[in-house]
């Protein structure tokens, strides 16, 4: 309790979680929702915006103010497919290369260098081309969780490399502590609140990257998500036509998320890193 | 001669390394997968409406196969794709057929690169002289300001980002226009209506990824300059009385530039991506563009083409700017 209570005194942290709370009601509402998602031309087409359509209606027939609840409520799974996959694949990079160290560590980390500095971004558009036929929330996150790792599992590497040094190591070691118990039980504690930290940025980055590709067409389009809301916009000329509350709407949704992980992810990295908590929370 | 053994070769290997190992993974993901691009492509082309008799699509299949070099075994292949590549040969694009895919990209490419490397200079060096002296005066309400204003843009991703400024300054607010690289119907000539035409079109685009670059250079410069502040060698300075302007430029930024370089190596590879989807935005004729009809059309030689290149040309660029690095940096010597 002490540590929400610490963090709250960031203002960032303050804006960023009560932002994200009401983006994450306003999914939630979609369990509620009147209409179904994957039905067209269940409302009257290209209203604006009214009382009994809240965001007006779409050239879809569909009501923008439950679609965009679906819409983020996806969009928001997706990332958390791609951000826990990708998590679990960065630590086990990062604690393998960095507990066993010599040619292991080598090979490991050329492997994430490599995905580092190449264009990730067309590796990604030809892959989601050729699964196209077969693309659903959980395969579009786990072909992000693929390419998201590598950073982390470098950051995660050098925690490592620093905890093998502590004393702690060497007396669970002469304690007779078997290597997968010890990373687990001994180093997992601390990788912990950098994982945490990591899965918010890369929940962003996977949104990101969902928006993308489905402005693209690359993704299922039929599924209502962040991307394919602004997808439909852009396809049925809505700028053109002067329906800003449809390209609006998921323009607007997508960079309240942007900001608010980003905030709350830069408030929580702060409060992490020892110099600069003491800066803002004093020294205790 | 050890500056070749120590570093120098092994950082060659590296880089022959990266390339292979993206060039390899290029080729076998799709042969991997369980789509087969002919059998999509005759596919699309029949979705599409048209239809032919059973013969012309057993000869389009064969074709096709040719085309994508998926005769024979793998093994076969890998080597003829290999051959084909040293030769800069991507076959031939399927939506502009019969153009080979060398020529469509080398048609692009200007446009790229010019985009690319005027936006990435000036973002980072712009980023890094104010995140610099935003970080030396952070007290000041100016630096604040910056700093408040970078924590919304950054997070922004490429596409939203260049397409909330396409929507505000090319439809709301018609200054600019709203796509493509030069008027239509103007001729390619070394003139000043042709530049200056040019330089209208890009200037969307090219403000998009300098604002969005600059602010992440800003940032972590600014975060650099503030852990250097910290040093003695700075506080020294100041109680011997060195002038302020001198300490910010020969003793601060200076310092904090050096990170800065290796961090530029770093991200060319999204930044490259990221100018790509920016191009995307505003129909811009570069490789963006290019790629954008290679998804839409289904061009599969057209995005393996893409993408190669760009992998050589970005491992390329890193490894130019980590020689160069000792430039910079005169403690490093590599001995």
């Amino acid at each position: 309790m002490k540590v929400f209570r610490d963090l709250f005194r960031d203002y960032r942290f303050a804006v960023s979680f009560c932002v994200l709370c009401a983006l994450l009601i306003f999914a939630c509402l979609s369990f509620f929702a009147p209409y179904d998602p994957t039905l067209w031309h269940v409302v009257p087409r290209d209203l604006r915006p009214s009382r009994a359509h809240l965001l007006g209606t779409d050239s879809n027939g569909q009501d923008i103010f439950w679609t965009a609840s679906f819409a983020v409520r996806n969009s928001v799974i997706v990332a958390l497919i791609a951000g826990v996959v990708s998590r679990i694949i960065a630590v086990l990079f990062g604690m393998i290369a960095g507990y066993k160290g010599g040619n292991t560590d080598r090979v490991l980390m050329f492997i994430s260098d490599s995905l580092l500095v190449i264009p990730l971004f067309l590796i990604i558009v030809l892959m989601a081309m050729l699964v196209r036929a077969s693309m659903n929330l959980v395969t579009l996150g786990l072909l992000l969780a693929l390419f998201g790792w590598a950073w982390d599992a470098r950051v995660i590497r050098s925690l490592i490399l620093s905890l093998r040094t502590r004393e702690f190591t060497e007396t669970a070691i002469l304690s007779g502590a078997r290597t997968l118990p010890l990373v687990l039980n001994e180093y997992m504690p601390y990788a912990m609140p950098l994982v945490f930290s990591t899965l918010i940025n890369n929940m962003a980055w996977a949104i990101g990257l969902e928006m993308t590709l489905a402005i693209l067409g690359l993704t299922n389009v039929l599924i209502p998500t962040l991307g394919t809301m602004l997808y439909w916009a852009i396809n049925y000329h809505a700028i053109l036509l002067g329906r800003w509350w449809w390209v609006l709407t998921p323009v607007v949704l997508s960079v309240l998320l942007f900001v608010a992980l980003y905030w709350m992810s830069v408030s929580v990295s702060e409060y992490l890193d020892p110099r600069t908590r003491v800066q803002r929370v004093g020294a205790e | 001669m050890t500056f070749l053994k120590r570093y120098l070769i092994p950082r060659l290997i590296q880089y022959f390394l990266v390339i292979f190992l993206g060039i390899t993974a290029v080729f076998f993901i799709p042969r991997f997968l369980p789509n087969d691009p002919v059998v999509q492509t005759v596919a699309a082309l029949q979705a599409r409406g048209s239809s032919v008799d059973p013969a012309t699509i057993d000869q389009m299949v064969a074709d096709l196969t040719e085309l994508y070099g998926l005769e024979g075994s793998l093994l076969q292949q890998y080597g003829a794709f290999w051959r084909r590549l040293l030769h800069a040969d991507f076959g031939v694009s399927f939506f502009q057929f019969p153009a080979p895919v060398s020529e469509l990209i080398a048609a692009a490419l200007p446009w790229t690169l010019g985009l690319l490397f005027v936006t990435t200079v000036i973002s980072w060096t712009g980023g890094n002289l104010i995140g610099g002296l935003a970080g030396y005066y952070n007290r000041k309400r100016w630096s604040r300001a910056l700093d408040g204003v970078s924590m919304v843009i950054r997070p922004l991703p490429y596409y939203i980002f260049a397409f909330a400024l396409l929507l505000m300054f090319a439809w709301a607010i018609k200054w600019f226009p709203t796509s493509g690289g030069i008027g239509i119907g103007r001729k390619v000539a070394l003139n000043w209506p042709f530049i200056k035409d040019v330089l209208w079109h890009s200037f969307l685009p090219a403000l998009s990824l300098t604002i969005l670059g600059g602010a992440i250079w800003f940032q972590t410069m600014k975060l650099i300059v503030q852990n250097v502040n910290a040093e003695d060698f700075v506080q020294y300075a100041q109680l011997g009385g060195v002038k302020e302007d001198r300490i910010v430029s020969r003793y601060v930024i200076r310092n904090a530039m050096l990170p800065q370089i290796t961090a530029l190596a770093l991200a060319l590879g999204q930044i490259f991506s990221g100018a790509l989807i920016t191009e995307i935005v505003f129909s811009y004729p570069g490789l963006g563009g290019l790629l954008y009809n290679a998804i839409v059309n289904g061009d599969y030689n057209l995005i393996l083409g893409i993408t190669a290149l760009s992998i050589i040309a970005i491992t390329t660029a890193i490894l130019v700017l980590d020689l160069l690095y000792p430039l910079f940096d005169p403690r490093v010597r590599y001995m």
